[in-house]
């Protein structure tokens, strides 16, 4: 059970290529924290930092408090489940799990406990003497888990573990893996590019792009109140519109595109006072675009003819896509309306519920 | 469909007969020596040169090899020879091995220019460097003794190192790192991580060195000179030299040595190559 620190951490490699710049981030005792992000953007490199296998070139990590920059990984007491899970193959599974312990020279007896008792929580006890061939994925996975825990390090770091894995089989292991981490109650640190996996399964989320910390917030917080374009399109599925538009004012102040046209409510006026006759991107999450005919009040806009392009019907919902000249547009809609290819439907958005973006910087303006 | 159905398979069948007879003959080109050999050693002294020869001789004389193993010391040749290999082999694989660790998984300057220079060396011809090292080991007082035979050795061969650093380039460092995590030392990584999974490799280095040490005739030749410390490649050598009644070499008696000492060469290789088709498949990784 440890505190995780990071003080402005930059990685540069041999060839010149930054991989992480200047990250901050606390990771406090407890906390399961995800670092998600498009690959390429550090968020593997910062992991191998912390576990001490891939050299800090500036700034300091601190583990408890402590700076553990010049500590070699076996003495940062932190345990990693690899994305390719790293199994040693001339071992059986027990051996495999065992193989920490021995090397921190435990008595015998403790060591076939440990082990026992993590290959009961992972549901691995018939396999203990085979050797990870003789294994399917989910299993060595499970194994790769169980060689983790049996060390009850400070830190548990995962890198990806779940990529490999089909989908269900994924779903099925993070479920197990928030399990896991209710039951050991201690700090992890998990790598991955799935945004679901990291809206599921951390209570911190840190959004890495370029090698660069976007933002660090709880999920819903991230889901809710984006930072900047990047962030705002990355989490959630199928991912936030972006409507390229302008700001016009004659009498009243409206957001003005190919598809829509509505007034732009009150509270947000004042942060886009700068804006008139810019162009502004209008970000709008697939759920917030509604059927007129469905909703009234006046957080709605006025209702917009639009024609349907694709539908793609997913059993408990539908999704609707439009487009104009430059690209997709997603709505979410209930099942119970079926839709064709080229009808047209009359949209609302919900306008508490919209966002704009600098259309250069990608900032978040309101 | 019933000319297609039945072409087919008789065309497969043409192939498969015509490739068989080829590897069949060419393989009887290579086995012949091996046979004769076989055949002279059970041979009287004439029936070696009996024209046209036969293949399987009338009487089986099965005293050539109690005689190939009582004209010379055949039991203190083959220990000899044994603790040389052995100490060769030994040596060898954990130098060679040691390096090659070293060549795969550390990074530090100039590690690849040293590579090429270690790799360059095997384009000396043995010839060139023989005066010289003689010197040396004459020096040393190493002139008959074991040391100049089994002493070069424990500082690796460029050519294992290149195979074996080939080799270990293919096992994924995901384990040296987990390894590293679990807590061990680079020594204990290269001792029970790599080493295990390289098998496949270090059995053909192995039968390699096993091969070259048990078989290496020059080098015994130039630095042993006692009689008893002799290895079985010189005690082959004097058995050609030994003269009886008429002044002939002993050919059938020459012969059943040589059979002897090739048994444990083709012994060492089929051991050897259950380890290759074992060692192919290594999973643990993902796949």
């Amino acid at each position: 059970m440890a505190s995780v620190e990071l003080k402005n951490v930059t990685k540069v490699y041999d060839n010149q290529v930054v991989a992480v710049k200047e990250a901050s981030l606390e990771i406090k005792d407890r906390e399961f924290a995800v670092l998600v992000g498009p690959s390429g953007c550090g968020k593997s490199t910062l992991l191998r930092m912390i576990a001490g296998l891939e050299e800090i070139s500036e700034g300091e990590i601190l583990i408890d408090g402590k700076t553990v920059n010049d500590v070699p990984p076996k003495n940062r007491d932190i345990a990693m489940v690899f994305q390719n899970y790293a199994l040693y193959p001339h071992m059986t599974v027990f051996d495999n799990m065992a193989f920490g312990l021995k090397l921190r020279h435990l008595p015998k007896t403790e060591i076939k406990q440990r082990v026992m008792e993590a290959a009961e929580i992972l549901h691995i006890k018939d396999y203990l003497d085979r050797k990870p061939k003789a294994l399917s994925g989910g299993q060595r996975q499970r194994v790769a888990v169980g060689r983790a825990i049996v060390r009850k390090p400070k830190v548990f770091l995962f890198d990806e573990p779940l990529s490999n894995l089909d989908a269900k089989l994924r779903v099925q292991m993070r479920i197990e893996i928030n399990r896991l981490y209710n039951r050991l109650n201690t700090t992890m640190i998990y790598v991955t590019h799935d945004q679901v996996e990291a809206m599921t399964m951390g209570t911190k989320i840190v959004v890495l792009k370029d090698g660069v910390i976007q933002q660090v917030d709880s999920p819903l917080n991230l889901y809710n109140n984006p930072v900047n374009q990047f962030v705002a399109g990355f989490m959630g599925s199928p991912a936030m519109n972006f409507i390229c538009g302008e700001i016009q004012q004659n009498g009243d102040v409206q957001f003005i595109s190919e598809l829509l046209k509505f007034e732009i409510p009150e509270p947000v006026l004042n942060k886009l006072k700068d804006y008139n006759r810019k162009s502004i991107l209008l970000g709008v999450r697939p759920e917030n675009v509604l059927l007129a005919n469905s909703v009234s009040g006046d957080i709605y806009s006025v209702p917009q003819k639009i024609a349907v392009d694709v539908v793609e019907p997913i059993g408990n919902e539908i999704f609707l896509y439009f487009r104009d000249s430059k690209q997709n547009y997603c709505m979410r809609m209930p099942p119970e309306h079926i839709y064709a290819c080229g009808d047209t439907i009359e949209v609302v958005l919900n306008l508490s519920k919209i966002y704009f973006f600098d259309s250069e910087t990608g900032y978040r303006l309101a | 469909m019933s000319t297609l159905s039945r072409t087919k398979p008789m065309v497969g069948a043409l192939r498969f007969g015509i490739s068989y007879f080829f590897l069949v003959a060419v393989s009887l080109v290579f086995l012949t020596p091996l046979l004769w050999m076989i055949s002279s050693s059970l041979q009287s002294l004439e029936g070696v040169f009996r024209v046209p020869f036969h293949w399987i001789p009338e009487n089986l004389q099965w005293q050539n090899y109690r005689d190939a193993m009582t004209l010379i010391p055949f039991a203190r040749y083959v220990l000899n020879t044994t603790v040389i290999s052995i100490a060769i082999i030994a040596g060898g694989v954990f130098s060679s091995t040691l390096v090659a660790y070293g060549f795969s998984r550390f990074r530090f300057r100039g590690r690849d220019k040293l590579f090429g220079l270690c790799i360059a060396t095997m384009m000396l011809p043995g010839q060139v460097t023989m005066i010289p090292l003689y010197v040396l080991f004459a020096r040393l007082g190493w002139i008959d003794t074991y040391l100049p035979l089994i002493v070069p050795a424990l500082f690796g061969s460029p050519f294992y190192i290149f195979l074996l650093r080939q080799f270990f380039l293919s096992i994924p460092y995901e384990y040296d790192e987990a390894a590293l995590l679990d807590g061990a030392s680079r020594f204990r990584i290269y001792w029970q991580i790599i080493l295990p999974l390289a098998r496949p490799a270090i059995a053909t280095v192995v039968v390699f060195s096993f091969m070259g040490a048990w078989n290496d005739f020059f080098n015994p030749l130039i630095y042993i000179n006692s009689f008893e410390k002799a290895t079985l490649t010189l005690g082959l050598n004097s058995l050609k030299a030994q003269i009886i009644g008429a002044g002939q070499t002993q050919w059938h008696v020459l012969m059943a040595a040589s059979v002897l000492v090739l048994i444990p060469n083709v012994l060492v290789f089929f051991l050897a190559q259950r380890q290759f088709i074992k060692g192919i498949n290594v999973g643990g990784l993902r796949g």
